[in-house]
């Protein structure tokens, strides 16, 4: 089981906001799920190099060319809110 | 003060590339807000980004004008934090395996050189911008712009080796000066395309270890760099002579009144989550595509100084102002290349043609006088043909018209009179004019000659030759 | 015979003799839509003004209906994910495949149901609707390409798109009786597929038989210079050696996939469909891939750690839903709070945990060990065997409800089908029998790039099955 502290951590870095019944019930799940995981400490992996690239592929690159932006009216489209020019958004000052 | 000081810099540059680091969109700076933007740069779902070559070339660049060695195998990680500026919430940049390592800069403060290190060189994207009605603490709303969001960045971090405020804004002068040799970028502080942030502590000996640091954040200009570090310096001295403890924070300079506020206290850690990005495969660089990057770098301003002090007999001084920016050193190499005197094209580069520039707020990249022209100036002068005087009028009128010396000289009249004959009839009116200061000089006052030679010089209008105007009129007092 | 109950390459040589026109194929499949969608509820979004458009195309995919999973991004139409975050994002832009589609003419239906994000394996973690099993309309489609599965089974689709991060191609096939094939990582583009684990993540071609689905990976699958993953190697034609047979084949059984957990019914199926193949002269060995026990604990990790990054950018601020709040933050946290269901909070939440400070090497980069371990395993068996055979999943299908309470226990489902996606390989998914009147699958497994071979083998097993082209009666009888 993961503390309340941990979990109400974990909620904040994610951005979420959890009822207490959910941090209850998220510090039982989340406990027993990485209790699972904890599977791996048991394997050994000395000189085994992390695959952080499901394929080998190295140096992809795009020339410096400059390609065509979106239309201004399309680029705001899906924007809950704008002004035309801008996406708005609520302050960014702790009210 | 009774304190060490400790100063660590951390410079972002944004690279004049013509397109961002992941997408095609323009880097151009001052575009009407969210229009240089697309899928990708938006961070919209399903997007991918693909590294643009130039980034990774003027990274490289970069790494090698300041001293540093190139990694062979480089990677992207995704830094992860959340802020209205950072369409994706998080920013691909580069973690444990930056593109440059291990690299030095050499200042000067006082007459003295001095190394300071440079850790690490890596490559990121920049963030939006957002932009407040009234002020960021009074404003209900954040407008967010996001033309800014994925211009390439490098972020270049100095090993803690800076001792003074003085010395951080020299390093930064210098950092500005050869990133500018070598093209990376226009380093506009004002513009945010150089930007800095600066850490700083207090200790009472250099050989005790560092004492809590502050970060220092919006230091918009090379005097604010100073400035708030100097603020700074004093405030945490303030602290530990009143027996108090620095707290480690992120303070921002406000440059109207000259002190440092808290931003944030960074006793929550940030927890960046940094983790491979997997979108984009590593880069393993060539020796191949390095040499290809060293060979392609101009002379940089350090040997330019040496060169310019060596051959060509030039003062530290003159040197220093003559490679400030490459463009004002190529345009001196290129007078010079017409011209073989170089303390004379020094002075004019450093002397007229520098005040023209300043007093018309001229870059010399469109200085109306071209290189051919200052030198057609400077052969006149030695030629006699022109004074040193007259020539200040002339490179007046030059700067003005655009036209050649040649042709001001000869359609302003301006052409020295070095005829004996002429001259000496000048002599005579003025000896007949003003007896008072002939018998001055004649009775012993040397000094009434200077009013003599004075008014010669104005009934020519200037043009009469200065040591033969004193010649005549001491034969005949 | 109703033109949807066809298959494309049957219905592409009908076109060719003049004896019908593409409009009457789209007609068709619409009023089987129009029959069958309420009972199964395969669509989030129909599009009823797609129609056959005159393309300047040979393919045998010009002018051919099916579907596309809703977190492929079409430009114009909605794509939801799945998620009610994303209920009214209207992408600016299409994904490569969908190019590639619409290059060759190919007619875009609607976009179907999914587990949320593609986080689930049952399709009931949808943030719209639950999709049925049109086999058995009370039991799951499998997940999370649900909805794709269940409109190509049903007849409402003659092909599908859908994508495979853990399995969420390869599950829904074998639960709905039809062909699916989770690419190689890199064979087709992942361009405007919507994230959930990046380097897990893949699109991939479901429909009603294995000479279908080459077709339609024939259109889909090659390099595509926005993803900078993709492999820029040619692709074959992935019908040109499909009747090749299998004799001379070293199949490799997998002891650890065959462990317990698996149900009787699958056991037996996948017993038979071994025979069959020993039956066509290829040979059966026993392969030993040691490090699976550890495939699903490496597998929750990596892909809750992507995803937890993936989803940071549903905040709000310029598309997708936004819930007001008193500033930036509390605005986000409220979105995210009603936007994404508990089981993406869930594992938004794990992932937050494996990577944050401290915790980084003991999951995280653990995990990137363990996943290259697995790799090894599948690089040594592919010494010995051309191609793997494995079941899909432990069970057929499930009912609706049955697992929604225990998420580990759902986690558990996924054990024959995240090794793949770890180890970057093609598999190929497809009915080896139907038991209780539910279709049983199994799973092809190839060297990286072996899709061809895949298709090749999976082509023979099917020409003796008589398990093509099954199109499930949707709760009404045969």
């Amino acid at each position: 089981m993961l503390s309340r502290e941990q979990v109400e951590k974990v909620a904040s870095l994610s951005r979420l906001q959890l009822s207490p019944q959910e941090l209850e019930k998220f510090s039982v799940q989340l406990g027993a799920i990485i209790e699972y995981m904890e599977v791996l400490n048991s394997v050994d992996t000395t000189n085994i190099e992390p695959m952080i690239y499901a394929v080998p592929t190295t140096n992809i690159y795009r020339e410096d060319i400059r390609k065509p932006s979106l239309n201004h009216v399309t680029a705001l489209q899906n924007a809950p809110e704008t002004d035309g020019e801008y996406f708005i958004a609520p302050t960014v000052v702790e009210k | 003060m009774k304190y060490k000081t400790v100063i660590g810099l951390e410079v972002h540059v944004e690279l004049k590339t013509a397109s961002k680091i992941f997408c095609g969109c323009s880097t151009e700076f001052g575009s009407p807000p969210n229009t240089n933007v697309c899928p990708v740069c938006l961070g919209l779902p399903g997007v991918l980004p693909v590294i643009n070559k130039a980034v990774v070339e003027f990274a490289i660049r970069a790494g090698l004008a300041l001293n540093c060695q190139i990694a062979n195998y480089s990677k992207f990680d995704r830094k992860n934090y959340y802020y209205p500026d950072l369409p994706k919430n998080f920013q691909t940049s580069q973690f444990d395996l930056p593109i440059c390592e291990h690299g030095w800069l050499d200042i000067e403060v006082d007459g003295n050189i001095k190394r300071i290190g440079i850790t690490r060189i890596h490559m990121e994207e920049d963030a939006g911008k957002l932009v407040h009605a009234g002020t960021i603490t009074t404003s209900d709303t954040t407008c967010v712009d996001y033309n800014r969001t994925g211009v390439p960045l490098i972020e270049i971090v100095s090993e803690p080796d800076l001792r003074t405020p003085e010395e951080a804004k020299a390093y930064m002068e210098k950092m500005r000066t050869i990133l500018q040799y070598i093209n990376v970028s226009d380093c506009k502080m004002e513009e945010g395309s150089l930007r800095c942030d600066a850490n700083i502590s207090l200790r009472l000996a250099e050989t005790e270890p560092f004492g809590t640091r502050a970060e220092l954040k919006n230091l918009n200009s090379f005097r604010s760099v100073q400035r708030g570090l100097e603020y700074e310096q004093i405030r945490q001295a303030e602290i530990l002579d009143d027996g108090g403890r620095v707290i480690q924070e992120t303070r921002s300079f406000d440059e109207a009144k000259n002190i440092t506020l808290s931003l944030r206290s960074k006793e929550q850690a940030d927890d960046y989550r940094y983790f491979p990005e997997p979108d984009l495969p590593p880069l393993m660089i060539s020796k191949q595509l390095i040499e290809n990057v060293r060979m392609q770098l101009p002379e940089l301003p350090d040997s330019r100084i040496q060169r310019l002090m060596a051959t060509d007999g030039l003062s530290v001084y003159d040197a220093n102002v003559i490679t400030s920016t490459r463009a004002f050193a190529e345009y001196y190499d290129a007078v010079r290349e017409m011209d073989g005197d170089a303390k004379l094209v020094a002075n004019w580069l450093t002397g007229e043609l520098s005040r023209l520039l300043n007093a018309n707020n001229v870059e010399i990249e469109r200085c109306p006088i071209s290189p051919q022209n200052l030198a057609g100036l400077l052969s006149l002068i030695k030629d006699g043909t022109v004074s040193g005087k007259i020539a200040k009028t002339v490179i007046e009128e030059m700067w003005q018209s655009g036209a050649t010396a040649k042709q001001v000289v000869a359609d302003k009249g301006l052409v020295q009179i070095s005829n004996v004959d002429e001259i000496v009839a000048i002599v005579e009116e003025v000896i007949l004019a003003n007896p008072q200061s002939v018998e001055d000089y004649r009775g012993g006052k040397e000094k009434a000659i200077g009013f003599l030679v004075g008014c010669v010089m104005k009934l020519s209008r200037g043009r009469a030759k200065p040591d033969l105007v004193n010649k005549l009129l001491k034969e005949r007092l | 015979m109703e033109m949807f109950r066809q298959t494309i390459n049957q219905l592409h040589k009908r076109i060719s003799n003049g004896e019908i026109v593409a409009a009457d194929v789209v007609e068709s499949v619409k009023q089987r839509i129009a029959a069958v969608e309420p009972a199964v509820k395969a669509f989030i979004t129909i599009c009823d003004d797609s129609e056959a458009v005159a393309v300047e195309s040979s393919s045998p995919l010009a002018g051919m209906p099916g579907v596309v999973k809703d977190n492929i991004c079409t430009q114009g139409i909605r794509t939801t994910c799945g998620s009610r975050i994303l209920e009214n994002f209207i992408p600016p832009y299409n994904a490569t495949v969908i190019d590639r589609l619409n290059a060759v003419g190919a007619v875009v239906l609607g976009k179907t149901n999914q587990d949320e994000f593609g986080m689930g394996s049952s399709t009931e973690n949808s943030g719209y609707h639950i999709t049925c099993n049109p086999w058995d309309l009370s039991r799951v489609p499998g997940g999370s390409s649900g909805g794709s599965a269940a409109a190509v089974a049903s007849g409402q689709a003659l092909w599908a798109l859908g994508s495979d991060t853990g399995g969420s191609i390869r599950q829904p096939a074998a639960f709905c009786g039809i062909v699916g094939m989770k690419p190689t990582y890199g064979r087709v583009s992942r361009y405007g597929l919507v994230a959930y684990a990046s380097s897990l993540d893949t699109i991939g071609t479901l429909t009603r038989d294995v000479y279908d689905n080459a077709l339609l990976m024939n259109v889909i699958a090659g390099y595509d210079e926005r993803d900078s993953t993709s492999i820029n190697a040619p692709c074959e034609d992935y019908t040109a050696g499909i009747y090749d047979g299998v004799r001379g084949l070293k199949i490799g059984l997998p002891k650890q996939y065959f462990g317990e957990g698996l149900s009787a019914e699958v056991a037996a199926a996948l017993e038979q469909a071994v025979q069959t193949y020993r039956d066509l002269g290829a040979e059966i060995i026993e392969v030993d891939m040691p490090n699976t026990k550890y495939a699903l604990a490496t597998y929750y990790i990596i892909a809750t750690a992507e995803a937890s990054s993936n989803l940071a950018r549903y905040d709000g601020v310029s598309y997708g839903l936004r819930v007001e709040g008193k500033n930036i933050v509390d605005m986000s946290e409220r979105t995210r709070e009603q936007g994404f269901s508990e089981e993406v909070r869930r594992r938004i939440m794990l992932g937050t945990y494996t990577l944050s400070a401290g915790y980084y090497d003991a999951y995280y980069n653990k995990a990137l060990k363990v996943r290259r371990l697995i790799k090894n395993d599948f690089d040594a068996a592919f010494l010995q065997v051309d191609v793997l055979l494995t079941p899909v999943a432990p069970t057929q299908a499930f009912k609706i409800g049955e697992k929604t309470d225990d998420p580990l226990a759902m986690y558990l489902s996924d054990i024959c089908t995240v090794t793949v996606n770890l180890a970057g390989v093609p598999a190929l998914s497809l009915p080896c029998a139907f038991t209780n009147n539910l279709p049983v699958g199994m799973q092809l497994i190839g060297a990286p790039l072996s899709e061809a071979l895949l298709l090749r083998v999976g082509c023979a097993f099917e020409q003796t099955s008589g398990l093509a082209n099954k199109i499930a009666p949707c709760g009404g009888g045969k």
